[in-house]
């Protein structure tokens, strides 16, 4: 036996005590996501409050995991959803099977599937993780969605019925989390920015905009 | 006042005290052992129930309490269920003698007992028969497993462990555990028996099924090792036996080896010697945790091998040179 070893072994894990820890006291404290963040789903509109969906089924068919389901329907002069000749009557998104992977939304043609940086959506049913067009659209008092490249390290100006959804929790901590950015709010509503270097970065969080 | 109590009532008092005390303390050194652990893994360990995860403890309590209490149909019934009741029983009792400072009427304990340290070697010993009567009550291989390598074990290292401490019994001539401490009042018994100090260390370890010495749990090898068949309380209570024999062992290494509740001032002043006492006791608890966050399990052979090769020819040894020296030069 190697006693020299064992007290090696005792300085290391006595010296371990006093280091940072990598826990991130997580409900409370979010992990930054990469820039590019792949989560839910989001249908968004034009300026004009028209539905950019326009029923083509292209991110049905460019779906790896066949979770995406689109029936288009025609627009009528009387019933018009978006300024195409078609649009979508049922788009709905099965979550479970959803594998993130943003195939839809590079197979759109009028970038109205967009995945945005949400990500917390456990559910207790099956039933509630398909998604129909009810959660996936931006509801028209939200603005009309934005997609991944007009919103760089920011909130997204809309927060979409899905966001709503989430809203029911403090708004300033649920937010952020989903943040395209790099900022985490801490419990002490400080930003906490880890660094690849691994050092830290703490700064006042930014006023929020859009939601409740 | 307290004279006027019959002393029936004293010792229940007494005991009911106690009892709190060391339940209470049993929960909290789990915590401090979860906390401490988490910190050498940087973690941050239990955080969420109460500031810091205080109550934590209750919490698991509650869980304990609530959770099925199976018993499996290969088990022997009765034996199955005495067998958790056993090992707490046999680790509490070494309370009853421990004391933990001097007032003006005597040490502070339940009965002071003059062959104190007999007693406890005694009582811990039987604590054996709660591991190795669960394992093989559980009608179950890896338990069986287990409690063999238990009874092996605790056997084989109580043989050093109380050679290492007959050094401390000859140096002091008593066998009374105040009578130990005051012996101490010069010198304390971990300088000239520093060899015995480390082997009472190293087969406390071993005595209390700690790692390194845990191969009667050894989860990767038997599940849970003795208790794998047990849940809810009657699992709580070998939890509570276990972590109460290692600071049954702590108590005696500070009576033993750190003098007690000896310290600057303590004389006089029961409750600084407490304080003395309690902090001495801390830190062989955080040894032993500290040990857990460091150290791997020692293959069986070795741990064998180890104790009967190792520890009892050096505890054997010390004996010897300490007989040698108490008769010449006492």
């Amino acid at each position: 036996m190697n006693i020299i070893a064992i007290f090696k072994g005792l300085a290391t894990t006595f010296g371990y005590m006093f280091r940072r820890k990598a826990t991130i006291d997580y409900p409370f404290v979010k992990r930054a996501h990469a820039s590019r963040f792949h989560g839910l789903h989001e249908l968004r509109r034009y300026e004009d409050g028209m539905e950019r969906c326009i029923g083509c089924e292209l991110c049905q068919i460019a779906c790896p995991a066949n979770a995406i389901t689109v029936i288009g329907a025609e627009n009528t002069p009387e019933d018009r959803h978006s300024p195409g000749e078609r649009y979508a009557f049922r788009y709905e998104i099965d979550e479970l099977r959803c594998i993130f992977c943003g195939m839809c939304e590079e197979a759109c043609p009028t970038d109205a599937i967009t995945l945005t940086p949400r990500f917390e959506m456990a559910n207790y049913t099956r039933n509630s993780l398909i998604y129909d067009k009810s959660k996936l659209l931006v509801p028209a008092e939200y603005g009309v969605g934005e997609a991944p490249h007009e919103r760089p390290g920011g909130l997204p100006a809309d927060l979409g019925e899905v966001a709503r959804i989430k809203s029911t929790m403090e708004p300033e901590r649920g937010y952020l989390a989903t943040w395209r950015g790099i900022d985490i709010l801490t419990s002490e509503g400080k930003t906490y920015m880890p660094t690849p270097a691994g050092g830290e970065l703490v700064r006042e969080p930014e006023k929020l905009k859009g939601g409740e | 006042m307290i004279e006027a109590l019959p002393l029936w009532l004293l010792v229940a008092i007494k005991s009911l005290v106690l009892l709190i005390i060391v339940i209470t303390l049993f929960a909290y050194t789990m915590l401090a052992e979860r906390k401490v652990l988490a910190y050498m893994q940087l973690r941050v360990g239990p955080n969420k129930v109460g500031p810091w995860g205080l109550l934590q403890p209750a919490a698991d309590a509650l869980k304990m309490i609530f959770k099925e209490d199976l018993t499996p149909s290969s088990a022997d019934p009765l034996i199955y269920r005495l067998a958790p009741f056993i090992a707490v029983f046999t680790a509490l009792l070494a309370y009853a003698v421990i004391p933990f400072s001097q007032g003006e009427h005597g040490p502070w304990s339940i009965a002071n007992v003059n062959a104190g340290i007999l007693f406890v070697f005694a009582i811990t010993s039987m604590g054996v028969y709660g591991i190795s009567l669960a394992g093989w009550a559980s009608g179950s291989k890896y338990p069986l497993l287990g409690s063999v390598r238990a009874t092996a074990q605790m056997i084989s290292y109580e043989l050093a462990m109380t050679m290492s401490v007959i050094g401390v019994i000859l140096q002091a001539s008593t066998t009374s555990l105040s009578g130990i401490v005051e012996a101490q009042s010069r010198m304390w018994f971990i300088v000239p028996q520093f060899l015995g100090f480390l082997i009472y260390i190293i087969t406390a370890v071993a005595e209390t099924n700690r790692v390194p010495f845990d191969l009667v749990e050894a989860e990767s090898e038997l599940v849970a090792g003795f208790h794998t068949e047990y849940s809810g309380l009657r699992f709580g209570l070998f939890f509570i036996a276990e972590y109460i024999n290692m600071i049954t062992v702590s108590c005696l290494a500070t009576l033993l080896f750190l003098g007690g509740w000896s310290g600057p001032g303590s004389s006089g002043h029961p409750l600084l010697g407490l304080l003395y006492f309690v902090i001495k006791v801390f830190a062989f608890l955080f040894f032993y945790i500290w040990l857990r966050g460091t150290l791997p399990r020692l293959r069986y052979d070795r741990l064998m091998a180890f104790g009967w090769k190792v520890l009892l020819p050096l505890a054997t040894l010390n004996l010897l040179v300490t007989a040698i020296v108490v008769a010449l030069w006492y």
